[in-house]
């Protein structure tokens, strides 16, 4: 990525942003988080197809934020992230620039998040094949059959919480799952809190996922708890429109209109 | 309770003192005589306190072990099992599992003066070494006992208070925040230092103890080091959170000092050797 | 005792395995679900998983569960009841196919579980556990038992230690212990004469990376150092390095409350959480990744050797390889190794 390597080291050396997080050769053939903060270190900056991990997550870790002005690269799943995040007031121009790379691994620069938002909207967010058998064998099943299947897959989950950690929008300071006032979810890895825990989290990323797999990547047991998110942004999408992370838009599950269909509210 | 480290005794409620907004003193008793009877426990020395059902918490033991037969325990409403015990009644049964951690070393300061230095709810992990030294009034020189709170309202032990006010043998001084003093306020008015740097205790032969919030703490320190205190003659607590109490939950160590098991006594020399992590 | 050793036949690890399970032992061996491999409750040989280099999770939830209860609590008329758990309902396991790096790590383990306070629970389940350790013919780079006292083929910790006579071949059986013995004789006809055994060249080679000396001497004068900031950057404060790892014994104590009864339980935590250290006040002294970072390395190779005298790691690499931003820890404690204080 010779275009991202100059492009990082002229916001560097102008002192246009101070930090610019993107990805570098990690060990065991995996790629990680670089930051680059001096213009020398810009040239372990790498991109290829191993490049998943969602830095979003980044944008809102306090110690990278408190360096300053960020710039990122973002391909598609980081572009959206950003856009929600700034939907919800998390980031905003002063404090993010981003280098988007595009589907086929080119550099596009942005002059703001309107831009970036434009270049999302070009893109609709489509569940992958074998993801979208499984949901549909879910689907399928009696409801006792698809109970023993979550528990079943949730039971190894030992609550390291790297689902939370992976995840861009899993940024409040104080996740509900911490709350002990009260305790809505037991803090022990039991096989009913598990599966609170991951269904309080989907619900809580209704219209919020932008379907990257951060979580899904990052779980140590390879548990797919991204068929949660997924099944709710199917779900969301039949019942409530599209989704499209917008940065003026709507908040899928959080918006009150008094033309509602559903009349509970009123 | 030899195989299990996490057996609380049972303890009943016996009487419940309001002390202050949000405060409160349990008089505790054994339910078991047994456990009674093996129990034992010095100045300083902490436990974990728990209600069946919600959880346990760390806090000093409040009354001194020269008094038998029961043991009190003074806290602020502030978490979850604080505000469950908050709800306990007289009579309820609460779990109690300690004594943990080291001690103020009483024994070493026969024949000193002692200087306590207390704010707001911190009276309650020296008011344990103040009632032992004061029954074993003889060992000991001047006493001498400051203490401080935000308002007139949030000082603690009030009866207590006025029986030291009384005895001829101690010197108390209680002063409250600027602001927060009553109409017939006849104590001092100012910050825990400022009262200090006022007084100026002599250091000579004397023990100082120090205990309160963190703030107090810092101003306090350089305060008695201008009046001659050497850093080992001053004692504070530290309270870190805590889980199990005997070093193993891993969350209030100091760099390699554990407070569970090291402290939670230690003297401002000790303290200056430690990272500051606390 | 006198190290036994025996000869294993390749195809007699399932006859081990089911005349075990006839003699009604309970099994925990490495099972593979969704690609990863744990340490389960296994019925059949048929499920247990080969060719491993690393199971995914430790061993260790079987003497330190993720989650136990301590005891159970009734209120009733007469007050409260309060019941310890009965020590005796612990079940006697056999621990099959773990790695030298984890059977060492029982110990380590331990060793904290013992700091003057004896935790008999902890005890009588690890007391409960025959240990069927398994050689290292394979390694990767993640590796490192090597440079922290271990070594591919160490016995320390196994009560039978299985070394695999290269990729297809036979194994030499060493019985280590009494306990390991009375395994044995439950399947005496399995462990047959062994004439020669040379288990050496049979092991993985796993280089020697650091010293594990110079970085315990080094990590002492090494709290304020900027390489604990620039290493936990990209550390997103998960607890997955702990919950994989052997020896990390970080936990919580919860109520469970269920209407009257209830008991209270012992959970894993990780010092990688944020709120792990948090007073009730919203104070934090570990407020920042990067403190949490230097607890997690200063524990295991600091305040453990001069506390406990043995080291809270043992060079599994579990850490590194399910850590999802690549934090390394071998690579780290190289470049703690290297930096100039």
């Amino acid at each position: 990525m010779v275009d991202l390597i100059k492009k990082a080291k002229e916001l560097i050396e102008t002192s246009a942003v101070k930090v610019v997080i993107g990805y570098e050769e990690g060990t065991g053939n995996k790629t990680r988080a670089l930051f680059v903060e001096k213009t020398e270190d810009a040239d372990r900056l790498i991109f290829d197809s191993r490049c998943v991990q969602n830095l979003a997550a980044y944008i809102t870790k306090k110690e990278i934020k408190d360096k300053g002005k960020m710039a990122i690269a973002a391909t598609l799943p980081v572009m959206r992230s950003i856009i929600q995040l700034a939907s919800e007031f998390q980031v905003n121009d002063s404090n993010l620039l981003v280098l988007g790379i595009t589907p086929e691994s080119k550099l596009v620069e942005f002059a703001n998040l309107v831009e970036v938002e434009t270049f999302v909207h070009q893109y609709q967010i489509e569940i992958d094949a074998r993801n979208k058998e499984m949901l549909d064998k879910l689907e399928k099943m009696t409801q006792p059959e698809r109970w023993k299947f979550w528990i079943d897959e949730l039971a190894p989950c030992f609550k390291c919480y790297a689902c939370r950690a992976a995840c861009p929008m899993c940024y409040c300071s104080r996740c509900t799952v911490d709350f002990n006032q009260p305790q809505w979810i037991p803090v022990a890895s039991t096989e009913l809190g598990n599966l609170e825990w991951h269904l309080m989290r989907a619900i809580h990323l209704t219209g919020r996922c932008i379907d990257c797999d951060a979580c899904y990547n990052a779980c140590p047991l390879s548990i797919p708890i991204n068929l949660l998110t997924k099944k709710m942004l199917l779900d969301a999408k039949e019942h409530f429109g599209g989704y499209q992370p917008a940065l003026k838009g709507d908040h899928l599950m959080s918006t009150y209109k008094p033309d509602d269909k559903e009349n509970f509210i009123q | 309770m030899m195989d299990n480290l996490y057996m609380p005794y049972l303890m009943r409620i016996e009487r419940i003192t309001y002390e202050a907004p949000g405060v409160k003193t349990f008089m505790l008793k054994f339910v078991n005589e047994a456990d009674e009877d093996k129990f034992s426990y010095k100045a300083g020395q902490f436990g974990e306190y728990s209600v069946y059902g919600v959880g346990e918490s760390t806090f000093c033991i409040a009354s001194p072990p020269t008094r038998k037969g029961y043991i009190e325990c003074t806290f602020r409403q502030t978490g979850k099992v604080t505000n469950a015990l908050s709800g306990c009644e007289e009579g309820s049964i609460i779990g109690f599992r300690g004594p943990y951690g080291n001690v103020f070393p009483i024994e070493e300061w026969k024949g000193k003066s002692l200087l306590f230095i207390a704010g707001g709810i911190a009276l309650p992990p020296m008011r344990c070494v103040i009632w032992n030294a004061l029954d074993l009034r003889e060992n000991f020189k001047d006493v001498t006992i400051i203490y401080g709170a935000r308002t007139v309202k949030d000082l603690v032990y009030k009866d207590e208070l006025k029986d030291w006010e009384l005895r001829k043998d101690v010197k108390l001084i209680t002063t409250v925040d600027p602001g927060g003093e009553s109409p017939d306020w006849k104590g001092e008015i100012g910050f825990v230092p400022t009262i200090v740097e006022k007084i100026a205790p002599s250091s000579k032969d004397t023990i100082a103890i120090v205990c309160g919030p963190p703030v107090m703490i810092k101003y306090t320190f350089p305060v008695l080091a201008k009046l001659g205190f050497t850093d080992e003659n001053i004692y504070t607590t530290l309270e870190n959170r805590m889980k199990c109490g005997f070093g193993k939950c891993g969350r209030c160590n100091v760099g390699k000092v554990y407070v569970c098991k090291d402290g939670p006594v230690f003297t401002v020399a000790q303290l200056k050797e430690l990272p500051d992590e606390y | 005792m006198n190290i036994d050793k025996r000869l294993v036949r390749k195809d007699s690890l399932e006859k081990l395995f089911d005349i075990l399970k006839q003699n009604s032992k309970k099994i925990y061996a490495p099972v593979t679900k969704n690609g990863k491999t744990t340490f389960r409750d296994t019925a059949s040989f048929s499920l247990v998983s080969t060719g491993y280099i690393q199971t995914t999770e430790s061993s260790k939830d079987i003497s330190f569960p993720r989650t136990e209860k301590l005891l159970d609590y009734s209120k009733n008329k007469e007050g409260m009841s309060v019941k310890g758990i009965d020590l005796k309902d612990i079940p006697e396991v056999i621990l099959w196919g773990i790695r030298p790096c984890d059977a060492i790590g029982i110990g380590e383990l331990g060793s904290i579980f013992n700091w003057d306070y004896k935790d008999e629970i902890y005890n009588n389940r690890s007391s409960k556990v025959t240990v069927f350790g398994f050689s290292c013919n394979k390694s990767d780079e993640y590796c490192f038992c090597t440079s922290v006292g271990g070594n591919p083929g160490n016995t320390e910790g196994s009560d039978i230690l299985f070394t695999r006579m290269g990729e297809d071949g036979d194994y030499i059986a060493e019985i280590l212990t009494e306990k390991g013995q009375a395994v044995a004789e439950i399947a005496s006809g399995i462990f047959e004469r062994l004439e020669t055994a040379d288990k050496e060249k049979f092991l993985a080679d796993v280089p020697v990376k650091f010293n594990h000396n110079e970085i315990s001497e080094k990590l002492d004068k090494f709290f304020e150092s900027k390489e604990w900031v620039d290493q936990s950057l990209r550390c997103l404060g998960c607890g997955a390095c702990a919950y994989v790892c052997p020896t990390c014994a970080c936990f919580d104590i919860e109520d469970e409350a269920h209407g009257k009864n209830g008991s209270r339980v012992r959970c894993w935590d990780s010092c990688g959480f944020s709120h792990f250290t948090v007073h009730t006040s919203g104070h934090n002294p570990r407020d920042v990744q990067s403190a949490r970072w230097r607890q997690r390395i200063m524990h295991k190779f600091s305040y453990m050797p001069e506390r406990l005298s043995v080291y809270g790691c043992t060079g599994c690499g579990r850490c590194s390889r399910a850590c999802p931003v690549d934090m390394n820890i071998l690579e780290h404690l190289i470049s703690i190794q290297e930096v100039t204080v």
